[in-house]
């Protein structure tokens, strides 16, 4: 293994720099997924955000809402404008990333999301909505979506043999990251609570301080590997796969392929999939069996989701490295088809256990599909922009953030307005979500290399 | 230091670095798990 590289640049912030964070020889590869999960698991908290919202509309009434507290409805923006940033973040700071290297994106994402919480504590201490619009939704969402991308394109490059397990790994951490943030946050505001104070100002500052330093130790930890280094024994193939090249596209070129846009729809369509159930799983869940699920067992099915959105992550991602990317995606789309026309079903014969079997499934896909991507990204474009172009790509998840609640939420709301019973509002938008699976199908299907006039000259992939 | 000794001493280290990075991220992610497995034991209540 090659030294580490000498530092570029002088001043305090000098070790941010890439070529502080080049591992020196005896370096573990296994180090860098801990690193990268001390910021998927912190970022994570984004979907867990909702536990904020109850509590946020008592600030001045604490036990009920007072005329001049927050309405769910603005509060609700908190979330879609973190959102909005985390793809705009993603998208436009790929490029970015990959010049500075991991260390220094880690660092600035957090400082966004922790020091986004800090802020919103302050626009819940003075009462101020656009403040917390400002903390949590613009500078936390850009820690999102850079956080996010953050260790992706060094977990491929050291694990050349492994990619889509390592990926993997860190985009489970997002999902596990809800798990951890809501009981903690409820715990939390539990302890700040007075008769006179909902106690959310204080649960902020906490989660501001524990995410900063929790994302700080992952930039202190991530490492590159030197140039041209590669794991003990691993030998590239000789003859590569179809689908999986050796050449590298630069990510301005990649916007011009047919190819990126194929698994732009794929990853939209996977998603849209499975965000619409997400949301309204509990709803769902307690609808199609009046009587059989209550509240509280909705609450656990809701539980089981997240579970399992946890678990795909790195299930479907590590089997992708033996199996392929696109016949892992053929999988999710094809086994997503089959289990979302089969849930009407399960309510009509009114077996929860098939129901709640189905969602499992389709929810594990989901994560898989988030999880899988980087890696896909990598077989088709090379590793030199993986990182930008899976930014670039995370714009399918910000559209598919609007398309799947609003099918489900709509659709729904259309049936019962013409007369269909609660329990069968949701079949309709089962068979529609399985016709989309089946475009995704198509799409994932039509994937073929990148034409040879899109790839970079050698020299210009060392430049 | 011979080269050997120089390899272990890397070694150990490395052991200590994973052991405490895993147990920095692991615990809660397993303390996570924990609750949400409890709360999804309420499903099949």
């Amino acid at each position: 293994m090659a030294t580490a590289a000498q530092a570029d640049s002088g001043g305090i912030f000098s070790w941010l720099d890439r070529t502080h964070t080049v591992a020196k020889p005896g370096f573990s590869r296994w180090l860098v997924p801990p690193a990268a999960l001390c910021v998927h698991l912190c970022i994570g908290q984004v979907y867990a955000f909702s536990v904020f919202n109850l509590p946020m509309t008592k600030l001045i009434g604490i036990t009920s809402s007072a005329p001049d507290d927050w309405k769910l409805t603005e509060l609700g923006w908190i979330f879609s404008i973190a959102i909005v940033f985390l793809g705009l973040a993603a998208a436009f700071t790929g490029t970015w990333l990959d010049r500075v290297g991991p260390r220094k994106a880690m660092f600035t994402a957090a400082l966004c999301f922790g020091g986004g919480f800090l802020i919103s504590a302050l626009g819940v201490h003075l009462h101020q909505l656009w403040i917390i619009y400002l903390g949590y939704g613009v500078l936390g969402g850009c820690g999102l979506g850079l956080g996010y991308i953050s260790p992706v394109k060094t977990l491929i490059t050291w694990f050349p043999d492994r990619p889509g397990m390592a990926t993997g790994l860190a985009i489970m951490g997002f999902g596990g990251g809800a798990m951890i943030a809501s009981p903690l946050s409820v715990w939390l505001m539990q302890q700040f609570a007075t008769p006179t104070h909902v106690g959310v100002m204080e649960t902020f500052v906490v989660l501001g301080l524990v995410y900063l330093f929790f994302m700080m130790m992952g930039a202190v930890i991530v490492r590159v590997p030197p140039k041209g280094w590669a794991p003990e024994g691993y030998v590239a193939p000789a003859q590569p796969k179809k689908l999986v090249t050796t050449e590298h596209v630069h990510v301005d070129q990649a916007l011009k392929t047919p190819q990126f846009y194929l698994l732009w729809g794929v990853l939209c369509l996977n998603v849209t999939a499975g965000i619409g159930v997400l949301g309204q799983a509990s709803a769902m869940s307690q609808e199609m069996f009046p009587g059989h699920i209550s509240a509280l067992a909705a609450a656990g099915f809701v539980g089981l989701l997240s579970l399992f959105n946890m678990v795909g992550r790195f299930f479907w991602a590590s089997t992708s490295d033996f199996i392929g990317r696109r016949n892992t995606y053929m999988i999710f789309f094809a086994l997503g088809m089959v289990l979302y026309a089969i849930v009407p079903w399960t309510g009509n014969i009114g077996s929860v256990a098939l129901f709640v079997a189905c969602y499992a499934v389709i929810i594990s896909m989901y994560g898989g599909g988030f999880a899988t991507i980087p890696a896909y990204l990598k077989d088709i474009f090379g590793t030199r922009y993986v990182g930008a172009i899976h930014g670039r790509l995370l714009t399918a998840w910000s559209a598919a953030g609007v398309f799947g609640p609003v099918l489900v939420n709509y659709i729904r709301e259309y049936q019962i307005d013409h007369g269909v019973a609660k329990a069968d509002a949701y079949s309709v938008t089962m068979y529609i979500m399985a016709g989309l699976l089946l475009v995704g199908f198509v799409l994932n299907w039509l994937m073929h290399p990148v034409a040879e006039h899109h790839h970079m000259n050698p020299e210009d992939v060392d430049a | 230091m011979t080269e050997s000794k120089h390899h272990e001493d890397v070694s150990g280290a490395n052991t200590i670095k994973l052991a405490l990075a895993w147990t920095f991220v692991g615990i809660p992610l397993l303390w996570g798990v924990y609750n949400t497995l409890a709360q999804a034991v309420l499903l099949f209540k």
